[in-house]
């Protein structure tokens, strides 16, 4: 041991004789004028790559503070809507006819006591939301002791008095070619000031359904069709994906065949996700006969499309694996299975949940399959199981971007802002998770 | 390989605590592990050309021999750890107690049971200390009850040298002791299963002269209970653990006898060449 640490010493330890042997000391090359000349190349070179590098990553934060900035500042207000405080008197012969229109008319009437021609009278009637008799019809469905008092409510305005109350009405346009008449302007400006129109949070934007009336319209229904598809996609592709990629990368003896196969998963993540689509009206609809529009058929066709992703994806976290855990479990005798499942899944799970909630986010943003299998419709009740018809948020931005009420375009980008929050949540889950199941090495 | 070249006298190398008498008996004992004509090939590459060795009950055996001769190819036959090599092709007999390994009546998983095996670099679960010693014994439902397993892991610790260090810390993570106690925790996972033989592969190349010294000693103390295989590039370490030694070059075994006959009198002249450092 004594003569293996001096020889140690001495091969490291460069010798007089070597270095210094023929008495004129060698200039090293590493001090040349050359090698600084190069050297200040290679400095300068790796200034630049930094300065591109910054650059590009300013740009994309500058396209995405753009992006987000036109967005909310166009879909922010949506979150408030228009409501006319009206003080009514529930007439239990009308109640009983669940006839709420007149009601809410009489109410509003009582505010304009000058008005008396049945014109005027018309153009206060269009100051209400069409949609403003059933809320007063479900706050007494809730409460029937209600019936023949007089109470204050705040009901929803017309989607046009909505936007002239947040200042998005052009007030300057000529009568003719706007849609509120200088009488209806006047009208909402008198109730604005003395304080019985005003704005408040819009729930309804988060539970009802699509509606034609844009004050009526909400994107609850796409919500729960977007999770209920989700869930479809998630129960399918997450277990035959990681199973797939498990068997591939552990088991699957590596010959042609599997060879094969891994070209084609790696083939089908790049198929355009609309093929994907008229596959699932082929064989899911037309084959099957399974219900249009319905979140089951658009789960299973949004699984066979997000499979492939999932399955590279776990493939690759489980690669990164080190072999010498793989060695170890076997070495004492566990199982190949035991191995896998003990000791490799566990390392690989936050490569593994990574890519699959990529794959869900993707398939949460997708509309081009669904819009194939018919999820593209409109649809006014908010599903209840997996066959119900149903559409989904990206679909309904789509539909939305569509429409001309200038009400709509604030909704849409509503929508696509609570599209971008769900899929922020679901990207920090998949930070979270990572978090959690990562290991110290 | 300089190392060996200062070597002074044979006396330097004789096996600790190895009188002749316990050497000449060494090749009659019965012999634990046979291996007859093995040849290994991966894919159409031939890296074991025909290898007869005797791995006798309760000795140490050291395989030597230069960078790529097959030691380990040769180690990984024997607990069939090499069925997990992509296009690796074993001929030949191994037996164990007899049996031949490769036949149909063995099952690899049992054999690894029974043969373990310590790796080069050490391989520690990313699992607590205990966790690591324990998950042999759980898999093979070795011991019943908490308090069994409990004695299982403490026993395995002491016999690897361990026990006084990490006993304070079984919940901390394996992969956080240093190299040495961690290759010494891969030796106490090893042997909670209570295999009948151990095979490691240079199992200090990676550690410090005093976490060598360490397990060196521990070898010499399993050679009690186990029968060892150690394969290793330090002729020093091969003279002191073992008491039998292997010389591979080129995929043959050119000459296997009593470590002492071998490093004081080798018949071959490679073998006299690779432990004087000509080459290798
Ligand atoms: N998985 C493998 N695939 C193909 N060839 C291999 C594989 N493992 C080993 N070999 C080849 O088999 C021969 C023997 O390798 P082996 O690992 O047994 O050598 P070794 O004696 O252990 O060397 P070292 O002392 O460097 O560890 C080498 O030529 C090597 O290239
Ligand atoms: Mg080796």
């Amino acid at each position: 041991m004594t003569d293996l640490v001096e020889q140690d010493v001495s091969a490291v330890t460069p010798s007089p004789a070597s270095s210094s042997g023929s008495n004129t000391p060698v200039k090293s090359r590493v001090r040349s004028e050359a090698f600084a000349r190069r050297l200040r190349a290679r400095h300068v070179a790796e200034r630049r790559f930094r300065l591109a590098g910054a650059a590009a990553v300013a740009l994309a934060a500058l396209m995405l503070v753009v992006l987000l900035g036109s967005i909310v500042a166009k879909g922010s207000t949506a979150f408030w809507e228009a409501r006319i405080r009206l003080e009514v008197t529930l007439d239990p012969a009308e109640v009983a006819e669940r006839n709420y229109a007149p009601i809410l008319r009489r109410a509003l009437h009582a505010q304009f006591p000058q008005v008396t021609d049945r014109a005027g009278k018309r153009v206060l009637n269009d100051l209400l939301s069409s949609g403003a008799p059933y809320e007063l019809e479900a706050m007494v469905a809730k409460n029937p002791a209600l019936v023949g008092t007089t109470l204050t409510v705040w009901v929803r305005a017309d989607d046009e008095i909505d936007q002239l109350v947040k200042g998005r009405y052009r007030r300057d346009l000529p009568e003719s070619e706007r849609g509120l008449s200088d009488a209806k302007i006047a009208a909402a400006d008198a109730l604005l000031a003395s304080g019985a129109l005003a704005q408040g949070f819009n729930t309804t934007l988060f539970t009802a359904g699509d509606s034609r009336e844009p004050e009526q319209a909400g994107i609850g229904g796409a919500i729960v069709g977007s999770l209920l598809t989700l869930l479809v996609t998630m129960a399918l592709s997450v277990p035959v994906g990681i199973s797939a990629a498990v068997y591939l990368e552990e088991f699957a003896p590596k010959n042609r065949w599997t060879d094969l196969i891994e070209v084609n998963i790696n083939n089908l993540a790049a198929v355009p996700s609309i093929i994907f689509g008229l596959l699932g009206l082929a064989v899911f609809l037309g084959f099957f006969g399974m219900p249009r529009s319905a979140p089951l058929v658009g789960g299973l066709v949004m699984a066979l499309m997000t499979l492939p992703v999932i399955i590279i994806s776990a493939r690759v976290a489980l690669k990164a694996v080190p072999p010498s855990i793989r060695e170890a479990a076997l070495g004492i005798g566990a199982s190949p299975l035991q191995t896998v499942l003990h000791h490799v899944l566990p390392l690989a799970m936050p490569g593994i949940l990574t890519g699959t909630i990529i794959g869900m986010a993707r398939a949460l943003g997708e509309t081009a399959p669904l819009l194939m299998i018919g999820m593209v419709a409109f649809i006014v009740d908010v599903p209840h199981g997996l066959t119900d018809s149903a559409t989904v948020l990206p679909v309904q931005i789509y539909m939305w971007a569509d429409s001309p009420e200038r009400a709509f375009t604030e909704r849409t980008s509503a929508a696509i802002l609570i599209l971008l929050g769900v899929l922020i949540l679901l990207n920090g889950t998949a930070v979270i998770l990572r978090k959690i199941f990562e290991r110290r090495w | 390989m300089s190392i060996t070249s200062g070597i002074p006298s044979p006396l330097k190398l004789r096996p600790r605590g190895d009188g002749r008498a316990e050497q000449r008996s060494s090749a009659d004992l019965p012999a634990k592990m046979t291996a007859r004509g093995v040849k290994v090939f991966y894919c159409a590459k031939q890296a074991l050309k025909g290898i007869d060795l005797d791995i006798h009950e309760n000795r140490v055996l050291a395989l030597i021999g230069p960078s790529g001769c097959g030691k380990s190819t040769f180690l990984r036959c024997l607990n069939r750890m090499n069925d997990t090599v992509e296009g690796c092709r074993v001929e030949g007999r191994i037996a164990l107690d007899g049996e031949d390994v490769y036949g149909k009546a063995v099952d690899a998983v049992q054999l690894r049971a029974r043969v373990g095996m310590v790796f080069q670099k050490p391989n520690p679960f990313p699992k607590s200390i205990y966790d690591n010693i324990a998950y042999g014994p759980r898999i093979h439902g070795l011991a019943s009850g908490r308090d069994e397993l409990d004695e299982v892991v403490q026993t395995s610790l002491k016999r690897a040298g361990l026990w006084g260090e990490v006993k304070d810390r079984l919940r901390e993570p394996g992969t956080s002791l240093s190299g040495g106690q961690q290759q010494r925790l891969c030796i106490a996972r090893a042997i909670a299963v209570s295999p009948e033989v151990i095979l490691m592969d240079e199992p200090c190349s990676a550690l410090d002269p005093i976490a060598t010294a360490h397990i060196e000693e521990l070898i010499d103390e399993l050679r009690a209970n186990y029968t060892i295989v150690i394969v290793t590039h330090n002729m020093q370490q091969a003279a002191r653990v073992s008491q039998r030694t292997a010389f591979f070059h080129l995929g043959e075994m050119v000459e296997c006898d009593d470590t002492e006959e071998i490093f004081t009198n080798p018949r071959d002249e490679r073998t006299q060449g690779y432990i004087t450092g000509r080459y290798g």
